[in-house]
């Protein structure tokens, strides 16, 4: 075992890959494609386990870090490595993986060799991207992404495809284009491509603003900050239910994360300069968001304007700059990883039973339809941050987080607005669960069919998970803290004299001592 | 830091009615109706014997060291934010564990009947257990992290249960409405938490909680200049979950859910939640004068404004849940002057007779075959003979009448009212106390005397509720009876061990009524106590002959009270002084109109995707057709352009040299 121990990034990275090979080679029947697809995925999970039970907590570094030479003599690698960051991130992923080609075993009919290769090459990229530590091997598997999900939207869509597709496509190209020639300029600086001699770079702070303008609007696209997210409710509405899955689930979080792993450390005064404005459009998408996806017809469009608002939490929590902030964002973008997908889950559930998504056609589904109605809810809850449900640790941290930042402007003021969408979130949620679970069931919806024993065996680990990070996140938070100590180093250590979290900065020592002594000489 | 004492029975309090939620709503849904009752009856009832168990163990305290604790780990502990998932009872938290499981239990018991024939019998149940979950947790919960669980969690049950019929879309809309309100409000009660943390944070030494009670209590001078803004936004909180002004609008439309819930929830448990946070916040309160003086005015208007509204309503719950708004303005008005104690006190009795009430609402709807107007009531009292002595009893203890339940704990929120706060205060209470007694007897009235005006099928029906239902009707009236008297006061020869048991809780804070107080009965204020007493007791003797005399008999009092004034005031609290009306114009509706109309169709879809995406993209197809003109392959062409060109440049080097 120890050809894959030793290279164990490796194997989890690239075992969906050789899946599809396997899937495209021997999948001559749909069903073997199916049950193949399914099998690599299940590896792979399995693999990533050994990550979790072997990750050092309290190590803040890279773990089970690989390193080969690539290209340019070795200034280029083939370079892994895995913090508490990525490991989340990266377990988020390969548990979703398996759950979305389940997801797509009826509703994908039409070439099912294809789509599974696809879901698995996808696989791999996103894996590769969360574990790279060489610049250009991220870069590659950051655009490797966009090839898979394009053709997966495009050939597997609704009505509007090829647009959807093409819109997505071109949206993440123009982003990743100015990253690239930040990359290669910062690349002509350090002198290799690898992301330790990128952070020793000393750069000027016009320097930095340029690079870091350039890389916050590749990652701004993809997260994506309003106004940048016009792509995602088409690309949503129009791809297949595994895509909006693989969307909102983990495609998303590789713009907060690329955000949190380069253009915050990388450039860390021009984040201390910049970020507020991340900042202010992160709670401007809040609050727009959550707007916009009160007043959508379709089902499938209200969640996703819901991704939006709930992205905006992750960003105002990595701009808080804090520790907190930063460790809630990651928490939320775990949660919004689990409440997120799962509603994408739900509502293929529904569709492929309707073929329509719009609201007005639904309404006291409940009836019909009793134990997906509390499913739904479930995730509902989940989603607008419930205590005790994964939603509300991300938040809460978040919103607490920033609201005692000190390297934030505003940030009291950003926390209040941010903090309305805790109201915005339940109104367009529970009114929308309203109008299609209760009330009476119309003539078109009786004889519903209930959840099927496949579509449990999707969700029931996702509930569970939602559970477990709103119970008991300590283990999470444990194995992120250090990494993120890390991350943020840079940014606290241009602010060591001043103190980065509390009220009190600014405030004369001895007023609190006198304001007690006149309260009790009141009394 | 204090001393306490570990008691591993707390969790079992808390996740007992959990077990019996879970037992009943996932793992034994298919058990028999009957068996599915009895075992929620029995989760609830072992988590008030684990509660008098925990509580004899606190009373063998010290009463200064009386604290017991338990914890199952850490929630999180993430940059020196640390949060336990810990459970603590003092004597605070001892009251109102007593008052949720006994009550609770009660109206279990008595929903085993009242819920007999509903086919979402063990939805019901499992609901009313994950209630008990939820509120245990509010209450015992160690830290204001926990609390806000079991705040946000009480707020889930209350919206699964007022919209338990969820086939008519206006229960759903009600539960919804509940749930979005009681948001607005826990915008505040978040605000103030970061407050409170992040003024705490900065001086806290390893391992303490920084949201934890005893924490707070250790620092209070530290959140001194924060105090206001804490107090403030906290009490958003509160005025959501326990209805007071400007968010009370969601407690009367609560009453579509079942009786029993509106008996458990809406009266006497839930809506109290908010006066328990800020009575547990006390020692933060005292801080600022600024902040109690707008939860006493609050709740003072609040209780006048609710009980003008309930002079009015025809419908039997209706006029019950206005007077829950109102009784829960007392309650905050008693906060507000620091007399914690006495609003404690008052959550306590209120939960008796308010549950009475509400049960006794419950079995009259049952007797008349659902009807809940009124107008269509009437001569009730022979029909009914367990249901109306005991609904008397409850009216009289609400009213405020000597030795009721209701007289001790409101009579002593008025003096505090008075002596603590301002005689405006106190007047404001006083007339409310009088309204009170008014719409009581007008409910009475309609409801048992004089003839049934329902149709002649429903008449025949009538009759009186099993004994599942009559047995909690009965106990509750006499702990409405006998409930106050724990609180017997000082004036009268007593030694209000209510609020002595609840001392230490509230000396803690800083100026420490609740210790001073049975100290600081002087001749003059005794005399003065005297006097106040005997004037609201008059008044409510007064409001209750009144009620009687208006609605009883003929009725032309109440035909001309109506048309006083052309009959406008009466259609204006008929109407609610159109509050909703007013939200849905001004907040509602524009709301919508400016997310879907501004935002969506002209931003959205206009400006950002219309304009700027698509238009870029028309900007570079046009671009790229207009350069396609030029390479058409023509080779003439080219040769032409060329020529063309070099003429151009030739021509331009002439002119520039």
């Amino acid at each position: 075992m120890a050809f894959i121990t030793d290279h164990i990034l490796t194997w989890v990275a690239f075992a969906p890959a050789l899946g599809a090979v396997l899937v495209l080679a021997a999948g001559r029947t749909p069903g073997t494609a199916r049950r193949l697809a399914l099998g690599a995925a299940l590896v792979d999970f399995v693999l990533s386990l050994h990550l979790l039970r072997y990750f050092e907590t309290g190590n803040g570094a890279d773990q089970f870090v690989e390193h080969a030479p690539w290209l340019a003599g070795g200034k280029i690698a083939y370079s892994l490595g895995l913090d508490g960051v990525s490991l989340w991130l990266v377990l988020l992923t390969t548990f979703l993986g398996p759950l979305v080609i389940l997801s797509a075993w009826r509703a994908i009919a039409e070439r099912v060799r294809e789509a599974m290769a696809f879901l698995l090459l996808l696989q791999t990229a996103m894996i590769g991207t969360f574990l790279a530590r060489d610049m250009l091997l991220f870069y590659v598997f950051w655009e490797a992404m966009l090839i898979p999900m394009y053709f997966l939207i495009g050939i597997w869509g609704g009505e509007r495809r090829v647009y959807a597709a093409v819109k997505f496509f071109l949206f993440t190209m123009v982003g990743s284009v100015f990253m690239l020639v930040a990359i290669l300029w910062c690349y002509q600086q350090a002198g290799s491509m690898a992301l330790a001699d990128f952070l020793q770079l000393e750069l000027s702070r016009g320097q930095q603003s340029w690079l870091f303008a350039a890389f916050a609007l590749a990652f701004a696209i993809k997260v994506p900050l309003f106004p940048f997210h016009t792509w995602l409710p088409d690309a949503h509405v129009e791809a297949p239910t595994a895509g909006s899955v693989i969307l909102a689930g983990i495609l998303l979080k590789m713009g907060t994360y690329g955000l949190l792993r380069f253009a915050i450390p990388l450039f860390p005064e021009a984040a201390l300069a910049l970020g507020p404005w991340l900042a202010w459009l992160a709670v401007i998408g809040i609050v727009y968001g959550a707007l916009v996806a009160m007043v959508q017809q379709d089902v499938k469009k209200l969640v996703a304007y819901s991704s939006v608002s709930h992205l905006g939490f992750v960003v105002l929590g990595l701009f808080s700059l804090t520790t907190t902030g930063a460790a809630g964002g990651v928490v939320q973008m775990l949660a919004h990883g689990l409440s997120t997908g799962a509603l994408f889950l739900l509502v293929g559930i529904i569709y492929e039973r309707r073929h329509t998504r719009m609201i007005a056609e639904f309404g006291g589904l409940a009836h019909a339809m009793p134990r997906f109605a509390a499913v739904f809810l479930f995730v509902t809850l989940a989603s607008i941050g419930l205590p005790g449900l994964c939603g509300f640790t991300g938040e809460f941290l978040i919103l607490f987080g920033t609201f005692g930042s000190g390297l934030l402007p505003h940030a009291r003021l950003l926390t209040a607005l941010a903090a309305t969408g805790v109201v915005l979130g339940a109104i367009y949620m529970l009114w929308m669960y309203q109008r299609v679970f209760l009330g009476k069931l119309g003539e078109r919806n009786r004889g519903l069919p209930d959840l099927s024993p496949r579509e449990w065996a999707v969700l029931l680990p996702i509930l569970v998970m939602i559970v477990a990070l709103g119970v008991h996140p300590a283990p999470l938070l444990e194995r992120l803290e250090p990494s993120l100590e890390r991350i943020l180093a840079p940014v606290a250590a241009l602010r060591q004299t001043e103190s980065t979290y509390g009220l009190a900065a600014g405030m004369p020592a001895d007023r609190p001592a006198a304001a007690v002594a006149a309260l009790k000489g009141d009394r | 830091m204090e001393s306490h004492v570990l008691d591993t029975s707390l969790r079992w309090i808390v996740l007992v009615p959990l077990l019996g939620a879970a037992l009943n709503g996932l793992l034994l849904r298919r058990m028999p109706r009957r068996a599915a009752g009895l075992l929620a009856c029995a989760a609830v009832g072992a988590a008030f014997l684990l509660s008098v168990a925990a509580v004899v163990r606190l009373a063998g305290l010290e009463p200064h060291h009386r604290l017991l604790a338990d914890s199952l780990g850490t929630w999180l502990d993430v940059a020196g934010v640390r949060v336990e998932l810990g459970f603590a009872m003092d004597q605070l938290s001892a009251v109102m564990a007593l008052v949720v499981t006994g009550v609770g239990f009660l109206i279990h018991v008595y929903s085993l009947g009242y819920m007999a024939h509903d086919p979402g019998y063990n939805r019901f149940f499992t609901y009313l257990n994950l209630f008990i979950f939820a509120m245990m947790m509010l209450v015992l919960g160690e830290n204001l992290v926990m609390l806000f669980v079991g705040w946000e969690g009480v707020g889930l049950c209350s919206y699964l249960l007022i919209s338990f019929w969820f086939n008519e879309e206006a229960n759903a809309a009600a539960g919804k409405k509940a749930f979005i309100v009681n948001r607005i409000g826990d915008f505040g009660f978040l605000l103030g938490m970061f407050v409170l943390g992040a003024a705490l944070l900065p001086h806290l030494g390893g391992g303490e909680g920084v949201f934890s009670f005893r924490t707070i209590a250790a620092h209070t001078h530290e959140l001194v200049p924060w105090a206001t803004a804490i107090g403030l936004l906290l009490f958003l909180g509160a005025a959501g979950k326990s209805a007071q002004i400007p968010l009370y609008v969601w407690l009367p439309d609560a009453m579509a859910g079942p009786t029993p819930v509106s008996a458990l929830i809406h009266a006497a448990t839930m809506v109290t939640a908010g006066v328990y946070m800020i009575a547990r916040m006390n020692m933060v309160y005292v801080l600022s004068p600024a902040a109690m003086t707008v939860v006493a005015v609050v709740g003072a208007v609040t209780a006048l404004f609710a009980a003008t509204i309930a002079l009015t309503q025809n419908d039997i719950k209706k006029v019950l849940a206005y007077s829950t708004v109102s009784q829960l303005g007392y309650m905050m008005l008693a906060c507000g002057v620091g007399a914690f104690a006495a609003g404690i006190f008052h959550v306590m009795t209120h939960a008796f007779f308010k549950a009475l009430l509400f049960l006794g609402a419950g079995s009259v709807i049952h007797a008349m075959g659902g009807e809940q107007d009124l107008r269509l009531m009437g001569g009730l009292r022979r029909k009914l003979p367990v249901t109306w002595p005991t609904f008397l009893i409850g009216t009289v203890a609400l009213a405020g009448v000597f030795p009721f339940a209701g007289f001790f704990s409101k009579d002593e929120i008025l003096w505090k009212a008075f002596s603590e706060g301002n005689p405006g205060l106190w007047l404001v209470g006083f007339l409310g106390a009088g309204l009170t007694a008014f719409y009581m007897m007008r409910l009475v009235v309609l409801t048992f005397f004089g003839d049934n005006r329902a149709s002649e099928e429903v008449r025949h029906h009538v009759h009186e509720s099993p004994a599942t239902m009559t047995a909690p009707l009965a106990i509750l009236a006499a702990l409405s009876v006998v409930g106050g008297w724990l609180g017997w006061p000082h004036f009268l020869g007593g030694a209000n061990r209510f609020e002595q048991w609840l001392a230490p809780v509230f000396a803690a804070g800083a100026g420490g009524h609740g210790a001073s107080a049975h100290d600081a009965v002087t001749h003059a204020a005794a005399s003065t106590e005297w006097l106040l007493a005997a004037a609201s007791l008059s008044l409510a003797l007064l409001g209750l002959y009144a009620g009687y005399r208006a609605y009883a008999g003929r009725a032309t009092l109440a035909g001309k009270l109506h048309a006083f004034a052309g009959g406008r005031p009466h259609r204006v609290l008929l109407n609610k002084y159109y509050v909703d009306e007013g939200y849905e114009a001004s907040l509602v509706r524009p709301g919508y109109a400016l997310s879907d109309r501004v935002l969506f169709r002209a931003v959205d879809t206009g400006l950002i995707d219309g304009l700027l995406v698509n238009g870029s993209a028309l900007l570079v197809s046009i671009t790229s057709a207009l350069l396609r003109l030029f390479q058409n392959g023509k080779l003439r062409f080219y040769a032409y352009v060329f020529a063309l060109g070099a003429a151009a440049f030739v021509l331009y080097l002439a002119l520039t040299t």
